[in-house]
């Protein structure tokens, strides 16, 4: 579904990724491990177009993407969720939903109704203004406005950052369940949770990619544990 | 019941509109329609900066270019009231795209210092062009033109009857105005008003919606400008100079403007208060800024936003009580 090879992204003069090349089968949920400053958001935001790589290709769905800017990858069914998750405060929950699915037009199983069911948590909040959620709260919300455009993958940005561990479990049975219909493509650091929900991983490392198996094998692999994830 | 109330206030406020020249002279008639086209001037204003997240500082560019268009052509051609007042509109939304088009690449603080300049040439031009715009002199000595309605035409001379048209033709574009705002295109300006980038992540091309907001303001802003200069029996540069664009900014600040009809009352006080400080001195510009600070520092949500926030914390209070 999303095939990325040897992509050379520059912020300014510093060449963050060095060579990236990776790729996400549909149906798949894979993750990309590493320390901060790896080069996982960088990754996330040159596939999305936030910052073009200067070398490589990337391929979305047979057609070559690099370059193109985010809206056209929404159009293409590309969602991403980055790690700063800003809802738009000012706006309903219920607005901030209809607002992406009314952006993207694209039809499929996720509507307002639909998403509210598959988090009842945001449906007793429909009619607040997102700005008022709570941090956890929102980070479900921009998960679910990120579903309304009804993407083929999606892309998670640190989806566990700075969050209690009853979101992490709510967060971990929506994926579970949204898994069964969208590709996955998931930057954590938290490890042993990214493990559990994702099928394979790749690791992450200046700029580089050092290792890539199931996660049964980075699970077994000690020397990765230690060196690249700090378990 | 709070949905009520609005409809309450508004349907009110609406029929003492209509009312009100059946009992005023001729003065206070004149000096309402000014505040009507001035609402509806920085209504449009405030689609960009309330609703889009975009402060222009140019937009007198766009009323002034109705007003030129209205004039020469109420000189030069004779033709009726609606169609010269929507060709008009048509000349100065497509002066929107054009200026638009540059304008909508940047923003924040570069897309109003693009605004500001592109005013400025605007200004400029028509100040120069002599032959075609009078210079500083502006067009003056043409007749309002007919208001043809088809099976009636009517004479807009007097003040009240020009009143009641300005307000109608306001009333329409004020709702023209609020079914944008409540379209779907209406939540994508205001999605990009909190977060332009993330309305990128959504699937938003930022430019092309900023684009089209900036259109339509442009050409509300037309008709407000049009019906200015038959209002003034004039079309002069002041139309177009950058302190005219400074004054729906003052207006909406003064009146909030995550509200819809927050300009509308900037625009009262707003002349209200020109009206009665000039009756003691010249310089109530003084007066106006000694109370537009405190209004931003300690309303910034402007006195009709304040007003219904503190409404909704009484409703609540009661609510509890009850």
């Amino acid at each position: 579904m999303l095939e990325v090879r040897e992509i050379h992204t520059y912020y300014g003069d510093s060449h963050v990724l060095q060579g990236v090349s990776f790729e996400v089968n549909k149906g798949e949920v894979v993750c990309l491990l590493g320390r901060n400053g790896a080069g996982k958001t960088t990754t996330m935001r040159s596939v999305m177009g936030v910052v073009p790589p200067r070398e490589g290709k990337i391929t979305f769905l047979g057609e070559e993407t690099t370059g193109l800017p985010p809206y056209r990858m929404v159009k293409k069914g590309m969602a991403y969720v980055p790690e700063d998750r800003r809802v738009f405060p000012d706006l309903t929950v219920e607005e901030n939903l209809e607002v992406a699915y009314i952006a993207a037009r694209r039809e499929g199983r996720w509507n307002v109704e639909v998403i509210l069911e598959l988090f009842p948590m945001l449906n007793r909040l429909r009619n607040r203004k997102a700005g008022h959620l709570s941090g956890g709260e929102q980070q479900l919300m921009v998960i679910a406005r990120a579903l309304m455009a009804n993407p083929a993958m999606l892309i998670l940005d640190e989806p566990c950052e700075g969050l209690a561990p009853i979101i992490v479990e709510e967060l971990e049975g929506v994926i579970m369940e949204i898994r069964q219909e969208v590709t996955i493509l998931l930057a954590e650091q938290n490890a042993p949770f990214a493990l559990r929900v994702s099928h394979r991983g790749y690791v992450i490392e200046k700029g580089r990619i050092k290792f890539h198996g199931t996660t049964k094998e980075l699970m077994e692999n000690q020397e990765i544990q230690s060196r690249y994830l700090a378990l | 019941m709070k949905g009520m109330a609005k409809i309450g206030v508004l349907v009110l406020t609406i029929a003492f509109l209509f009312l009100f020249p059946q009992f005023a002279g001729a003065f206070p008639v004149l000096f309402l329609t000014e505040i009507i086209i001035f609402s509806l001037f920085a209504m449009s204003f405030n689609l960009l900066f309330g609703y889009t997240g975009l402060l222009s500082f140019g937009h007198a560019a766009f009323f002034g270019l109705g007003g030129y268009a209205m004039a020469l052509l109420a000189q030069h051609y004779h033709i009726s009231m609606i169609p010269s007042l929507f060709i008009s509109m048509v000349v100065a939304g497509a002066s929107a795209a054009i200026i638009g088009f540059f304008c909508i690449r940047r923003d924040e603080i570069y897309f109003a210092m693009l605004t500001l300049g592109f005013g400025m040439m605007v200004f400029t031009l028509v100040h120069q062009w002599r032959s075609l715009t009078g210079g500083s002199d502006g067009i003056t000595g043409f007749e309002v033109p007919v208001l043809d309605l088809m099976v009636k035409k009517f004479q807009l001379f007097s003040p009240w009857s020009f009143y009641y048209f300005a307000l109608v033709v306001c009333l329409i574009f004020t709702l023209f105005l609020w079914m944008v705002i409540h379209s779907p295109f209406g939540l994508i300006l205001r999605s990009m008003r909190e977060n332009a980038e993330r309305v990128s992540f959504i699937g938003i091309d930022i430019k092309f919606y900023r684009w089209i907001a900036f259109i339509i303001a442009g050409l509300v802003a037309g008709v407000a400008g049009g019906l200015f200069a038959m209002y003034d029996r004039m079309a002069s540069p002041s139309m177009v100079h950058w302190t005219m664009s400074a004054k729906p900014v003052l207006m909406t600040i003064l009146g909030g403007s995550r509200v819809f009809f927050g300009p509308v009352l900037g625009a009262l006080i707003f002349y209200l208060l020109e009206h009665t400080i000039t009756q003691y001195t010249q310089s109530w510009m003084i007066f106006l800024g000694a109370i537009l600070i405190p209004i931003v520092i300690f309303f910034p949500e402007g006195v009709l936003g304040t007003l219904i926030s503190w409404g909704k914390r009484f409703m609540k209070g009661a609510g509890h009580g009850g």
